[in-house]
């Protein structure tokens, strides 16, 4: 293991320039690498912990923060929305209920304009009915007059047919009697 | 492994799988002193470059609906700010930024190691060593403060039947101690073997005939590499987070 003079002077690497043993347990390097170290280290703390950290906090926590406020907006939002399908649900009750009141209004009107018809109607026939009822009755009176003088008048001349006598009276009084029973 | 590269360099297979590992001075060819600025300062300042990329100029417009850097950093930051909050509790969220400083450098010299031509400086035990210890002894030290003497309960299993305590106590002392150990090597030894595999394929490829696998290997093991790159971060941050746990709360 020749030290060398003229090349990077270490008891680690050899002539050629390659490494003797593991570098990693050059002894000779070790302070070197252990002061860099603790720079690096010490640079690395001191960006992240001033600088890089709180920075990053900040922004989660607003983000944070946001997520929260967007989210109680969409709440309201939501809200409204339902308020307004109620309001809209409510307005078409009302124009339903508004509607079958006016059907029902309608119908009744109709209902009472038709009974009032069927009612004048009923009167109608009803008088007709009963001045037909009269002219029977009339026709039926005059029909049984009618019999009764054409009897008499029969009954006189079956009666003077047959040779005999007859007044007036007495033929009438049998014809009535006749009639009667 | 370099001797015996040595005698034939002058062709066939020649491998040097650790020579990427080598620290030199960018300027000059001096020795490696302590303040040499070296490929290893290189690249950890370069770790340290794209952690105030992504962190600080990624998050500057400070956007309520994030950019895609700016939603990077943040998962970042959520991602280390649960685990610590999930493993550790809710008290512990005071060393967030110790944590997530851990978290970005390991990730970030990880992804940058996998840069072809670039150092990996958690390859080095030097560097996890630092981290590692780091940890324990500031864990240790917070273990003490917070709870006093009460700290070593952490050893003393009360739920043990009281015979087998003595034993169970010298077990958990003994892993404790062995803590900062896996801890450093775990990371440096798995990027380092990882590059190491890398080299050793790229070495293959040298040879006609083998060069297509070698090339598919490459491309597999740098997959796995990615892969392993993060989760070793991430296994050293929650490792740091259980620690944590231990010391401020030391009852099994």
């Amino acid at each position: 293991m020749a030290t060398e003079t003229t090349g990077t002077a270490s008891a680690c690497v050899g002539p050629d320039g390659s490494a003797i043993g593991m570098p990693q347990l050059c002894a000779d390097w070790m302070p070197n690498q252990i002061f860099w170290l603790l720079i690096a280290l010490i640079a690395i703390y001191f960006v992240l912990s001033r600088i890089a950290l709180p920075r990053i906090a900040t922004v989660l926590a607003e983000r944070q923060g946001t997520i929260t406020n967007d989210l109680a907006a969409a709440e309201d939002l939501k809200q409204k929305a339902v308020e307004a399908e109620d309001a809209y649900n409510q307005a078409l009750a009302d124009a339903r209920a508004e509607a079958q009141k006016i059907i029902a209004q309608n119908k009744a009107e109709m209902q009472a304009e038709l009974d009032k018809a069927i009612a004048k109607a009923d009167a109608e026939i009803a008088a007709k009915s009963a001045e037909s009822e009269k002219a029977i009755s009339e026709i039926r009176a005059s029909a049984v007059e009618r019999v009764e003088a054409v009897a008499k008048d029969t009954t006189g001349a079956i009666v003077a047919a047959l040779g005999g006598q007859a007044d007036d009276a007495t033929v009438n009084a049998a014809v009535d009697a006749q009639m009667k029973g | 492994m370099a001797t015996e590269a040595d005698g034939h360099s002058d062709g066939g297979l020649v491998f040097h799988p650790m020579d990427q590992f080598i620290v030199k001075p960018l300027f000059g060819d001096g020795a490696v002193g302590m303040f040499t600025f070296t490929n290893v300062a290189l690249w950890l300042l370069l770790a340290v470059a794209c952690v105030i990329a992504l962190m600080v100029l990624g998050t500057s417009k400070r956007a309520t609906v994030p950019s895609r850097v700016q939603s990077v950093a943040e998962l970042a930051y959520g991602f280390i700010y649960k685990m610590v909050e999930d493993v550790t509790g809710k008290d512990a969220v005071k060393y967030f930024p110790y944590i997530f400083t851990l978290f970005m450098f390991i990730v970030f010299s990880n992804f940058l190691a996998l840069i072809p031509m670039s150092f990996s400086p958690t390859s080095h035990i030097a560097i996890t060593a630092v981290l590692g210890f780091g940890v324990f002894i500031a864990v240790t030290v917070l273990g003490f403060v917070k709870n006093g003497a009460g700290f070593l309960g952490l050893f003393w299993v009360s739920s043990a039947p009281l015979a087998l305590r003595p034993i169970l106590a010298v077990i958990e002392l003994i892993s404790y101690f062995v803590r900062p150990v896996s801890h450093s090597i775990r990371l440096a030894g798995n990027i380092m073997a990882g590059h190491a595999v890398l080299k050793v394929f790229a070495g293959f490829a040298a040879i006609t005939a083998v060069a297509p696998l070698s090339v598919l290997g490459i491309t597999a093991i740098y997959a796995l590499e990615v892969l392993v790159g993060f989760i070793q971060a991430y296994v050293f941050t929650i490792l740091t987070c259980v620690y944590l746990k231990d010391a401020l709360h030391p009852s099994h």
